[in-house]
């Protein structure tokens, strides 16, 4: 089970909120942009193209931290469909600003922050729970013992994590 | 973001609860952007008619405005969907009746269209179905501000045309609809129109299948940058500006390319980079070449071809007249279907200049309005394809969880004579 382990200190993020909102969930992390048509499915929120590292998995309930929106034009409105169909991610942290992933995380409607410092592709870890402030761009992350290291970066990941 | 008298009022009611919940959005995806303003449109081209089971939910409940309110505007409020206020069309969608009986797609979201083309049509959008707009009669000119979606038409808007628009989606075209506004952010401005990278072919890039394997490769090592794109490139047509287009838009996101001495505002290099500096090159050689190949052809593993897709992006009637040559006399294998997508309006001149009889002949099919990818179904049964679209081998192995094949157009016809996928890199 995730939860705030007592002791642990939070890391801070600060970014630019776009979306506001307020919420705690568990991360999910990808250095892969996400498709939007072609690569989710809607009905069960999970990442179907066959290539992506995150292949098969549900961002459902997830903060969904990724570098951007890759593809199709369909993008915010297949992200607005799992808001539609209840299988939407808790809240989005990406990088990138392009219309697509903008637009797609407004008619989603969860809380969202971008361009925040640190990096988050480097500073949140898949399992570490991370509470998301879409109004002032606050990202709070409480690193969870035994979270997924982001691929190939897990000596920096630590590093962040002693200073 | 700073906005017009004439905005505010649009805000505030004065031309109707839908026009304010527009501007209301607007503003919202214009201030999340950080864009100093709207800029006006007379250019709409989105999506509003295809039944997506969320669509279908939201017309039971009631009906075509609840839908165009939510997914068009992001707006729970009952409103009434007035006329769309500067000239709109709507892009593909679902199979058509053409399609009927074809594959599982349901009957009744044929039905569900037909009532939703009606609807909107009322309301002053052009019913267009295909995503090449350019093709039948939405042609934007040169530096004209358009808010379109489907990325392989925004990659022509742009590159090809010398248009200027952002790869928008449902909720801001549905807005930029009523209000003739979308924000003047990214390819709007001038500024951002210049090159990022340059990609050099050190391999002869001339023919369809080339220019597609091309821009899947552009795309992967630019992502959502503007490259210019250079080296040993044949003078290509539409339809290979098409498909290198919607090849880059789909391994990466370009929105934008240069192709110096082709594309309009790029008569050279230098002119590409904005008299910058120009990038370094990255190169696409011989071996860059073996494995865009090998990715779009890694997703297969029977050679025995079920079906064949053809026309991704629309095909242009010179595509489908090529098809008819090679189908010419000859008749498809009794287990393997093939199919080729083109816009309605052009599938009328294919009809009259005798294309759609050869290929229908041979036991091909002409279709329209979608594609398998877009209404999420192909002939029952198919468990192996074919394609000449970069963009479709990509698409639809992870859309229907069925194999693919990458090749040329020739050995695509061949597929679907033998039943045998025989395609390999010359």
């Amino acid at each position: 089970m995730t939860g705030r382990p007592a002791g642990t200190r939070a890391i801070e993020l600060r970014g630019r909120g776009i979306v506001a909102g307020v919420v705690e969930a568990p991360a999910l992390v990808t250095r892969e942009p996400i498709s939007g048509f072609g690569g989710i499915d809607v009905a069960t929120g999970t990442v179907i193209e066959p290539r992506h590292e995150l292949f098969g998995v549900s961002f459902t309930g997830r903060v969904l931290v990724f570098p951007g929106a890759k593809g199709s034009s369909g993008w915010s409105g297949f992200f607005q469909s799992t808001r539609l169909m209840g299988t939407a991610p808790a809240a989005m942290i990406f990088d990138v600003m392009t219309t697509k992933a903008v637009l797609g995380a407004i008619v989603t409607r969860v809380p969202t922050v971008v361009q925040a410092v640190p990096a988050p592709l480097e500073s949140i870890r898949t399992g570490d729970l991370v509470r998301v402030d879409g109004g002032t761009g606050v990202v709070l992350v409480f690193p969870q013992a035994g979270a997924a290291a982001p691929r190939g970066t897990e000596s920096e990941t630590d590093e962040l994590f002693v200073q | 973001m700073l906005l017009t008298r004439e905005e505010l009022l649009m805000r505030d009611g004065a031309e109707g609860d839908a026009v304010a919940a527009a501007m209301d959005l607007l503003i919202r995806y214009g201030d999340a952007l950080e864009a100093e303003r709207l800029v006006d449109t007379r250019n709409v081209a989105g999506t509003m008619t295809q039944p997506s089971p969320a669509k279908a939910k939201l017309f039971a409940e009631g009906g075509w405005a609840r839908a165009y309110a939510v997914i068009n505007l992001d707006c729970d409020r009952d409103i009434e969907v007035p006329r769309m206020k500067v000239p709109t069309c709507q892009l593909q969608h679902g199979f058509a009746e053409d399609a009927g009986g074809l594959t599982a797609y349901p009957e009744q979201s044929i039905r569900l269209q037909e009532d939703a083309e009606s609807f909107f049509s009322e309301r002053g959008v052009n019913i267009l179905a295909t995503c090449t707009p350019y093709q039948v009669g939405n042609l934007p000119t040169r530096g004209e501000h358009c808010a379109w979606m489907e990325s392989s038409a925004v990659v022509y808007c742009n590159s090809v045309l010398g248009a200027r628009t952002n790869c928008e989606g449902a909720a801001s075209t549905g807005a930029a609809a009523l209000t003739g506004k979308i924000p003047y952010w990214g390819n709007h401005l001038p500024e951002n129109r210049h090159a990022t990278h340059l990609v050099r072919a050190d391999v002869d890039v001339d023919g369809f299948q080339e220019w597609g394997m091309f821009g899947y490769f552009v795309g992967e090592q630019v992502l959502e940058a503007r490259p210019a794109v250079t080296g040993r490139l044949a003078r290509p047509d539409l339809a290979d500006l098409k498909h290198f287009g919607a090849a880059t838009a789909t391994s990466g996101g370009v929105e934008m390319f240069h192709m110096p001495g082709v594309t309009p505002e790029a008569p050279t290099v230098e002119a590409a980079f904005g008299g910058g500096r120009i990038a370094e090159p990255i190169t696409y050689g011989r071996r860059e070449r073996e494995a865009v190949y090998e990715v779009l052809n890694g997703q297969g593993t029977s050679r025995d071809v079920d079906f064949v897709l053809l026309g991704c992006p629309h095909a242009s009637l010179d595509q489908v007249a090529q098809l008819a040559a090679l189908l010419e006399g000859r008749r498809l294998n009794s287990s393997t279907e093939l199919w080729v997508m083109m816009p309605r309006a052009l599938s009328t001149m294919a009809l009259r200049n005798g294309y759609t009889r050869t290929i229908t002949a041979a036991g091909g099919r002409v279709l329209t309005d979608s594609c398998p990818a877009m209404s999420k179904a192909a002939p029952e049964g198919t468990r192996v394809f074919a394609t000449d679209s970069a963009k479709q081998a990509h698409y639809l192995p992870a859309i229907l969880g069925i194999e693919a094949w990458f090749g040329t157009l020739a050995e695509c016809v061949d597929a679907a004579i033998t039943g045998r996928w025989s395609g390999g890199l010359a």
